[in-house]
């Protein structure tokens, strides 16, 4: 028997209310080359969605793109219910990404790289968050030293005391456990279960799956562009 | 993958009126040099050089038109980010380069004569130099931005920045040079060439939207064999390419 | 917009030595065209304007370069593009901090070239002051803008000067002019029309600069 046209727009506007991503025909090239052929993907709020595959594959591009970092070549998306196109600037006011590159300044201290990035996220009461993340990721003795003199698994830390401050719908790491010791790992799975709890959605792009401790809700694998 | 040659069809992207100009031009200018050679008696201090005014302004003239596409179009790129209007804005600027740079060759090799030196800091003239060397950067920048989006996104903020400095360049210069009058400058305007500077100067246009329109053309056949074989890239292997 | 001009300018205070460098190569340039111009003290009188403001252009350009520079060693431009809100603010932020920088790398340079080329600080000084905070602020609007773009690029050091200079040229002219008329005196009322210049200038750029920047920083 056929669902009434009714009840199927209802199923839809339902679907797309409670997804946080919902992507379609999505590409992105750079110059010559494509680094996104035609992704589809579709994440609801609370799920966790791990991405495998080599190097190059475009799986960085991706999460780029979902954060609206970069505007794609083209395709459409909704994320967390807002256009991909139009509402970039209101999507970023709630997504984060981790990248592969931390994004901090060398010649300020830990303190003051969160302090920023507080204010720029207009967080209220920075310095008593600021003081509440980095302790939560264990920098609290390191807090005025300049960031030049952390060591890699440092930085990666404070980058995730960022994440900590902002406190994001929906999450977005690319190889997060990359030089983390196993306090940093516990840390990132902290942020992701967090994350969850909270109802929000994460999407994890990584090479070796035994360092999640908990099962994703899907897994995909992205080869030359596309995603199977 | 070995790329199938593109049809012929496909490659009248542009209407190709211009194409006719490619004759008509050329006659249009030699006709209006002509003209301006006949009408004119040979300047009383410099004898036939004066004639090179019939070419040096229409230049200078059409110059300014190249930078003013320029400008529209790049307005228009950043508006609507169809590629279409930057191809267009590249075009005009190589044109206009080459127009902006025979300019100041022909005030310099009519300087010479004149006033004994190959240049002078005559208010249009170094308005001209800086005019080209905006030009300059503007075709710098392109060649070395390789992504195709970032290299159009960035050429029209600094064809549109170029743009608004043109007049207020030729201000400040010719202020400049009103404090340092050194000697006069020449008067290019003398009634008897008028008529010979508008005919010429229409030949000129005519010549400038020929070589925009022919570049501009080259400039959409090469993207579209680009899109081309990027769109048989994505196609995964085995599967049959649309015609 | 605040939070970036601040956090700009602690990098900077942090490191030091590159504001003293910058004001370093600066005071050299000054040094160098003195001995290219001789020590006729009424030639270097009346060059000494037009070679202070080249002195800047030569020095500002470093200072551009570094704003840029923070952000692309850390990878932090892409988080910076990951925050909320408008990208013109992120342009404003930077443009406070490199005029203060270059505020203060003139505030050393200026007393070097008025020793070097027996300079006198005229009545007119106030003026002189106006002439110098526009000239500054509309290469300091240029100099942000463009290093944007140019910073990114595989020649950066070519590209930049190539840029900009061009269109600096009616803020040197202006400033050049201005100085020059200023620190005699001004016996013919110049300053007056290059100060409207200079104003126009720096108006029509710094709304074009806001308007353009998100186009070319999200590239």
């Amino acid at each position: 028997m056929l669902a009434s046209p009714a009840s199927v727009i209802q199923a839809e506007i339902a679907k797309a209310k409670a997804s946080a991503i919902s992507l379609s025909a999505i590409t992105r090239r750079f110059g010559h080359k494509w680094a996104l052929r035609g992704i589809e993907l579709d994440v609801a709020f609370g799920e966790l969605v791990v991405i495998q595959g080599h190097n190059g594959g475009g799986k960085s591009t991706l999460l780029r793109v979902i954060a609206t970092a970069i505007t794609p070549t083209g395709g459409t998306g909704r994320i967390l219910g807002k256009d991909l196109w139009r509402d970039a600037t209101t999507i970023r006011a709630e997504s984060a990404l981790l990248g592969t590159s931390n994004g901090l300044y060398e010649d300020l201290s830990a303190t003051e790289n969160l302090l920023f990035a507080a204010r720029m996220l207009g967080v209220r009461q920075p310095a008593e968050r600021v003081a509440e993340a980095l302790r939560q990721v264990g920098l609290a003795n390191d807090a005025n030293e300049r960031v030049r003199a952390f060591s890699s698994g440092m930085q990666r830390r404070l980058a995730i005391g960022r994440l900590l401050l902002q406190q994001p719908k929906l999450l977005l790491l690319d190889e997060p456990f990359n030089t983390l010791d196993a306090d940093g790992v516990a840390l990132v799975s902290a942020l992701i279960a967090g994350t969850r709890e909270r109802g929000g959605a994460v999407v994890v792009v990584l090479h070796d799956l035994a360092r999640l401790n908990m099962s994703p809700s899907a897994t995909y694998t992205m080869t030359a562009g596309r995603l199977s | 993958m070995k790329v199938p040659p593109l049809q012929t069809a496909e490659l009248k992207i542009t209407p190709q009126w211009w194409r006719l100009l490619g004759v008509v031009a050329p006659l249009a200018l030699i006709a209006t040099q002509t003209f301006g050679f006949m009408t004119s008696a040979p300047d009383r201090d410099m004898g036939n050089l004066q004639k090179i005014m019939y070419v040096h302004v229409p230049a200078a003239w059409n110059a300014f038109i190249a930078y003013f596409v320029v400008f529209i179009a790049s307005v228009r790129y950043l508006l609507t980010k169809d590629e279409r209007h930057d191809l267009l804005a590249a075009s005009a600027a190589e044109v206009g380069a080459v127009l902006t740079a025979l300019t100041l060759m022909l005030g310099s090799i009519w300087g010479r004569p004149t006033w004994g030196v190959w240049w002078t800091w005559d208010a249009r003239l170094t308005s001209t130099a800086v005019l080209l060397m905006i030009f300059v950067g503007y075709l710098a920048l392109r060649a070395f931005t390789d992504d195709p989006e970032r290299r159009a996104r960035w050429s029209a903020a600094v064809g549109i920045f170029g743009a608004l400095n043109v007049p207020i360049v030729y201000m400040s210069v010719r202020w400049w040079r009103t404090l340092h009058q050194v000697q006069s400058s020449p008067s290019t305007v003398d009634p008897a060439y008028a008529w010979g500077l508008r005919l010429n100067a229409i030949a000129v246009l005519l010549l400038l939207i020929y070589f925009i329109a022919r570049r501009y053309n080259i400039a959409r056949m090469e993207r579209q064999l680009e899109h081309r074989r990027d769109e048989l890239e994505l196609r995964p292997e085995g599967e049959p390419v649309h015609a | 917009m605040s939070a970036v001009a601040a956090k700009d300018l602690t990098a900077e205070r942090r490191a030091k030595a590159n504001i003293v460098a910058v004001t370093s190569l600066g005071a050299l340039t000054l040094l160098v065209f003195g001995f290219a111009i001789g020590p006729d003290v009424a030639t270097l009188r009346t060059a000494a304007a037009g070679i202070l403001w080249l002195s800047v252009l030569f020095s500002g350009v470093l200072v551009f370069h570094r704003s840029y520079q923070i952000e692309l060693d850390g990878g932090a431009l892409e988080t910076l593009l990951l925050y909320p809100g408008e990208r013109w603010e992120i342009f404003a932020g930077k443009l406070l901090a490199n005029l203060c920088v270059v505020l203060l790398v003139e505030a050393i340079v200026i007393p070097v070239a008025l020793v070097l080329y027996h300079v006198s600080v005229p009545d007119t000084w106030p003026a002189l002051l106006a002439v110098i905070m526009l000239g500054t602020l509309g290469f300091v609007t240029l100099g942000t803008f463009y290093s944007a773009m140019a910073s990114r690029t595989r020649s950066r050091e070519v590209l930049l000067p190539l840029l900009l200079f061009p269109m600096l040229v009616p803020v040197l002219l202006a400033a050049t002019e201005g100085s020059s008329a200023l620190l005699v005196g001004d016996p013919m009322g110049d300053a007056g029309a290059w100060l409207r210049l200079l104003i126009v200038f720096d108006v029509i750029f710094l709304l074009a600069a806001l308007f353009v920047f998100e186009h070319i920083i999200e590239a």
